[in-house]
């Protein structure tokens, strides 16, 4: 693997992140990870998406015009999100009831967009999509990390799975409910952000 | 009355931002000062209130289920469930709205333009326009409803975001750690906005 392909797959997951460093994609991040189960189902929608919509749009980078750009790609992102949605509604119908309108959401998250403008617009499509997969995985990561520890704080149990026996069953855990509403989200992606930038004081910014 | 009570249900207790997390990315990377949320906040408002009664418009006499019946009868209009086209149809009508009010204010108001600036069209991307759209189909809102849910809502990003600009902009002359610098202390603060917009909740109406 050369140079740019290995930082093309390894810069998003850390130094990168689509989440803690990008700012993009936030507001999905934090509203479906009360739980893993639709974290995971979340994130395998938006790997979708992002490799095909990467993919598509550096196969026409060169055909799409200046002035309609923006309406071009969402176009594309859009039609590719109604498939996700619709394979979603046919084979993971209760998951696809919790997410509500999020699945919806991916036209606009902005990873999706910021990708195609920062990278399939300038790039071969073979380098677009491994880009694409590569900040998927990044915003997985950061997903799987906020919903494991919603769900096993806030419940006791993952992926339905009782690892902390609550108190209400006879057990010793006390289930921190603040952890499922929208504050608990919040901490854990900022104590994330704590963490990341210590290790690497390179990622610290000035105030 | 329901109308009022719409409109605040929107604005405090399901606050966009900080009940339903949408439109965050522009709410921490555009809150570092309060002049330009102001310019935000405010776009989002204009936008908001013009484009969920229009989707609503789109959705209740074009998309749902039977919806075609003002056109082609209801007994012929059951058949047709066009609602998969939602997602295409919203975000288009909102790219469209957003670029026509951009040039009417530019026209109208050089004023406004030059304060709103690119907030304008950076909103087409916002994910609080298209998640108003979404959540009025899912609640099955009225067109009329819906021009009340949109203001609401746009009304609450609006106060949630000058908050945040109001409390970073004290910011500056604490004493941060360094790793939290930035991104970090700003999601704990929203974090803390967060459950003070909870007490909210409690309201019943």
């Amino acid at each position: 693997m050369d140079k740019q392909t290995k930082s093309i797959l390894l810069d998003p997951l850390y130094v990168k992140n689509p989440i803690t460093l990008q700012v993009l994609g936030i507001c999905s991040a934090l509203a479906v990870t009360t739980k893993l189960e639709t974290a995971l189902v979340m994130s395998a929608a938006l790997t979708f998406v992002l490799v095909g919509s990467n993919t598509v749009i550096s196969l026409l980078r060169n055909r799409i015009p200046g002035s309609i750009r923006i309406i071009t790609q969402l176009a594309i992102i859009a039609s590719l999100v109604i498939i996700a949605d619709q394979i979603m509604k046919a084979y993971l119908f209760d998951v696809s009831k919790q997410l509500s309108v999020f699945v919806g959401l991916i036209i606009t998250n902005c990873i999706v967009m910021g990708r195609a403008e920062a990278f399939a617009m300038a790039n071969p499509p073979a380098k677009s999509a491994l880009d694409g997969l590569a900040n998927a995985l990044g915003y997985s990561f950061i997903l799987i990390y906020v919903a494991l520890f919603r769900e096993l704080l806030g419940t006791g149990a993952i992926l339905g799975h009782e690892l902390l026996q609550p108190v209400k069953a006879g057990g010793w855990y006390s289930p921190n409910g603040l952890l499922l509403l929208s504050p608990g989200a919040f901490f854990l992606i900022g104590l994330f952000i704590w963490v990341q930038r210590s290790i690497s004081p390179k990622l610290q910014e000035e105030a | 009355m329901d109308l009022i009570n719409l409109a605040i249900k929107a604005i405090f207790i399901e606050n966009m931002a900080l009940a339903f997390f949408l439109g965050m990315c522009s709410f921490v990377a555009v809150s570092k000062k309060v002049e330009t949320a102001n310019g935000l906040g405010i776009a989002v408002v204009f936008v908001l209130t013009i484009v969920t009664p229009l989707n609503a418009l789109l959705q209740n006499y074009l998309l749902k289920e039977g919806a075609l019946a003002w056109a082609i009868g209801p007994e012929k209009a059951a058949g047709y469930d066009l609602s998969f086209l939602g997602f295409i149809a919203f975000i288009a009508t909102i790219a469209a709205i957003v670029q026509i009010v951009e040039m009417a204010i530019d026209k109208f108001s050089p004023a406004l333009y030059a304060a709103l600036g690119v907030f304008l069209p950076l909103i087409a991307v916002n994910c609080a326009i298209l998640g108003s759209s979404l959540f009025m189909v899912q609640r099955e809102y009225t067109v009329l409803q819906s021009l009340v849910y949109g203001f609401g809502s746009g009304v609450g990003f609006w106060l949630a975001i000058i908050a945040l600009a109001a409390v970073r902009e004290k910011m500056k002359y604490s004493n941060v750690p360094p790793g939290l610098r930035g991104l970090g202390i700003t999601f704990i603060v929203t974090g803390l906005m967060a459950m003070g917009f909870m007490i909210f909740g409690g309201i019943q109406i």
